[in-house]
C-alpha cells in the first residue's frame, strides 16, 4: 500500500483493522477512485462501466476466503456515490469487510453514499462487517448514507455487523432484505453518536420463504445533544421466525427514538420485538468504582462492553 | 486497621428522619475475619455500604489504617484497598466474565488465574470465562462471579454482603472452603454479612446488629452458643423492634 499516506493508513486501520495489504481479494477506494485492486481465482472484482462502483463476483463453492473493500475520504467537499454489487455463489463461505473512513479537515461537507446489493446464492454463508468512522478538525460535515439491499436464496446464511464508531455527523441508513425458504439473516447494528450528530436507521426484512428466520439486534449509545431514530421492521409472509431487539443507552441531552415494527401476513409467522432505552445503571457504575475506577472510566468501560 | 467511631445514618422518610444506623462503633484488626449477623432490616448492609463509601454517614468517623476516610469517595477507598461484593450484583451487557475479573484485578488476568478464581466459587471455568455477565446468568451464577471478582482483587479489607444468598447447597460447600482459606490469610481483613452457621464458624469475631445498633459482640464460640443454643425465650435480637 505504498501510495497511501499516514492519514490513509490510519483510517484503514480504524475501519478495517488493516495494517498491511489484506489477504485475498481487495479493492481500496480513495476520494472517489479505486487506488488498489486485486482479484483472486475465486473472487473477481470488476469495475462497473455505467456508473461508479464494482461488481464482486464470488464463484460457487468458494470456501474460507475474504474480500476487503474499504473506502476512505480525505478530500473536503467531495460527494462520493458508489454502487457495489456482490454476487455470492452457491455453497460458498466468505467474509466481506467493508467500511468507510472520512478525514475532513476542511470546511466543506464530505459525503460517502455506498449502495450495496447482495445476491446470496443457495446454501451460501456470508459474514459482512462494515465500520463507519469520521475524524478531522475542520468545520465540514462528515456524512455517510449507506443503502444495503440483501437478497437471500434458499438456505443461505448472512450475518451483518454494521458499526458506526464515532465522528460521523449525519447518517441515514437504509437496509432491506428478502429471505427465501430456510434463509437465515442476522443483523447487528452498533452505533454511537455524540456532539450534535444525527443517525437514522430504517430497516425492513421480508421473510418470504418457509422456515426463514431473522434476528435484528440494535445497540446504541447517544451522548451530548445527538439524536438517533431506529425503525426496524420485520414482515412475516410465510411460516417464519423473527426477533427484533433495540437497546439504547442515553446520556447527557441526547434524544433517542426506537420504533420496532412487526407484521405477520401468515398464521405461522412468529415475530417478537423488544426495545429499551435507559441511562447507565447506577449499580453498574458503583460496581466498577469499587474496583478503583472513576465514574468517567466506569462509563467508558460500560459503553465499550455494550457496543463491543 | 478499620475503626468506626459513633457512626449514624439517617434517611428521609414520610414521618421525618428515620435512623437506619443509630450509633455504631467497632474496630477490625488487620487479617481478622469478622462476621456481621442479625435480623433482616437491622442495618448490616447499610453499615457495609458506609464502609465502602456508597453511603455517607450522617455523623461519625471512619478510619482506615489510621487515616480518616469518612469523606473519601468509593473510588478513593477502593484505591486504598477496600473491596465490596454486592448483595445484588449488577449485570453488564457485553462484558465477559473474564473481562470483569480482569477489571477487578486491575490488569489482564492470565487464563489459569481466572479459572482458579471461578473454581473457588464452584463454577466450571471453561463454561463461564467467555460468557457475558448479562441476564443469561442465573442469580446464583451472578452472585458467585461477584464473589470471584472480589477474590481477584488485591485487598486489605474485603466486604461480602450475604455471599451465600441464592447459592445452591452444592456450591455452598465450595464457598465455605474458599472463605476458610480467606480467613487464614493474615494480610486481608474480611467483613462478611451472613446468616449461615457454617460461615459464622470461620469468624474470629461475630457482631450482632439489630435495630441499627450493636446488640451483641464476642468470639465465635460465645455468640454462636447464644444464637444456636439459647435462641428461644432469651434471644434479644430476633428482629423487628422487640
Amino acid at each position: 500500500m505504498s501510495d497511501l499516506s499516514k492519514v490513509d493508513l490510519s483510517l484503514l486501520e480504524s475501519i478495517a483493522d488493516l495494517h498491511e495489504t489484506p489477504q485475498g481479494a481487495y479493492n481500496i477506494r480513495r476520494n472517489g477512485e479505486g487506488v488498489e485492486r486485486k482479484s483472486t481465482e475465486n473472487i473477481q472484482i470488476v469495475p462497473k462501466e455505467d456508473k461508479p462502483g464494482i461488481d464482486i463476483i464470488i464463484k460457487p463453492n468458494t470456501k474460507n476466503e475474504s474480500v476487503h473493500i474499504p473506502v476512505i475520504l480525505t478530500q473536503t467537499g467531495l460527494n462520493d456515490l458508489v454502487y457495489n454489487d456482490f454476487y455470492i455463489g452457491e455453497n460458498s463461505d466468505v467474509v466481506i469487510v467493508a467500511g468507510c473512513g472520512i478525514h475532513n479537515s476542511g470546511d466543506e461537507k464530505s459525503e460517502h453514499d455506498g449502495i450495496h446489493s447482495f445476491h446470496i446464492g443457495k446454501g451460501a454463508r456470508v459474514k459482512y462487517v462494515e465500520k463507519h468512522y469520521g475524524e478531522g478538525d475542520g468545520k465540514g460535515e462528515r456524512v455517510l448514507n449507506p443503502t444495503t439491499v440483501i437478497e437471500m436464496d434458499e438456505n443461505s446464511y448472512c450475518e451483518m455487523e454494521m458499526v458506526q464508531i464515532k465522528g460521523v455527523d449525519s447518517t441515514v441508513r437504509e437496509t432491506s432484505a428478502s429471505l427465501k425458504d430456510g434463509a437465515k439473516l442476522m443483523i447487528i447494528e452498533k452505533l454511537m453518536t455524540h456532539g450534535e450528530q444525527l443517525a437514522k436507521s430504517n430497516m425492513v426484512v421480508n421473510l418470504d420463504g418457509v422456515d426463514s428466520s431473522a434476528q435484528i439486534i440494535s445497540r446504541s449509545v447517544g451522548k451530548d445533544k445527538s439524536s438517533q431514530i431506529f425503525y426496524p421492521r420485520a414482515v412475516g409472509n410465510n411460516k417464519c421466525r423473527a426477533h427484533i431487539q433495540c437497546d439504547s443507552i442515553i446520556m447527557d441531552n441526547a434524544h433517542i427514538r426506537s420504533i420496532p415494527e412487526i407484521t405477520a401476513n401468515h398464521a405461522d409467522a412468529q415475530i417478537i420485538h423488544e426495545a429499551a432505552i435507559g441511562r447507565i445503571n447506577n449499580d453498574q457504575l458503583l460496581k466498577l468504582q469499587t474496583f478503583g475506577m472513576t465514574q468517567e472510566e466506569a462509563e467508558e468501560i460500560i459503553i465499550q462492553g455494550f457496543l463491543k | 486497621m478499620l475503626e468506626l467511631k459513633n457512626i449514624a445514618f439517617e434517611v428521609d422518610a414520610d414521618k421525618g428522619q428515620m435512623e437506619i444506623i443509630k450509633d455504631i462503633s467497632l474496630t477490625l484488626e488487620s487479617g481478622k475475619f469478622l462476621v456481621l449477623t442479625g435480623p433482616n432490616g437491622g442495618g448490616k448492609s447499610t453499615l457495609a455500604k458506609l464502609i465502602m463509601g456508597i453511603e455517607q454517614p450522617t455523623s461519625g468517623q471512619i478510619l482506615f489504617e489510621g487515616k480518616d476516610i469518612t469523606n473519601l469517595s468509593v473510588t478513593e477507598r477502593a484505591k486504598l484497598g477496600i473491596g465490596y461484593a454486592f448483595q445484588q450484583p449488577p449485570r453488564f451487557k457485553g462484558l465477559t466474565v473474564r473481562r470483569l475479573l480482569s477489571l477487578a484485578h486491575g490488569s489482564e488476568l492470565p487464563f489459569d488465574e481466572c479459572c482458579a478464581y471461578l473454581t473457588n466459587v464452584g463454577l466450571c471455568s471453561k463454561d463461564y470465562l467467555n460468557r457475558e455477565v448479562d441476564s443469561s446468568l442465573s442469580g446464583g451464577e451472578l452472585k458467585r462471579i461477584e464473589i470471584a471478582s472480589l477474590m481477584a482483587r488485591d485487598l486489605k479489607l474485603a466486604i461480602y454482603d450475604e455471599p451465600e444468598a441464592g447459592i445452591d447447597l452444592w456450591s455452598f460447600n465450595m464457598l465455605v472452603e474458599s472463605f476458610k482459606t480467606l480467613s487464614q490469610k493474615k494480610n486481608e481483613g474480611v467483613i462478611l454479612i451472613s446468616h449461615q452457621e457454617r460461615i459464622m464458624k470461620l469468624a474470629d469475631e461475630i457482631i450482632v446488629i439489630a435495630d441499627g445498633m450493636v446488640r451483641n459482640r464476642g468470639s465465635r464460640d460465645d455468640i454462636l452458643k447464644m444464637i444456636t443454643g439459647e435462641f428461644d425465650g432469651k434471644c434479644e435480637f430476633r428482629g423487628g423492634n422487640n
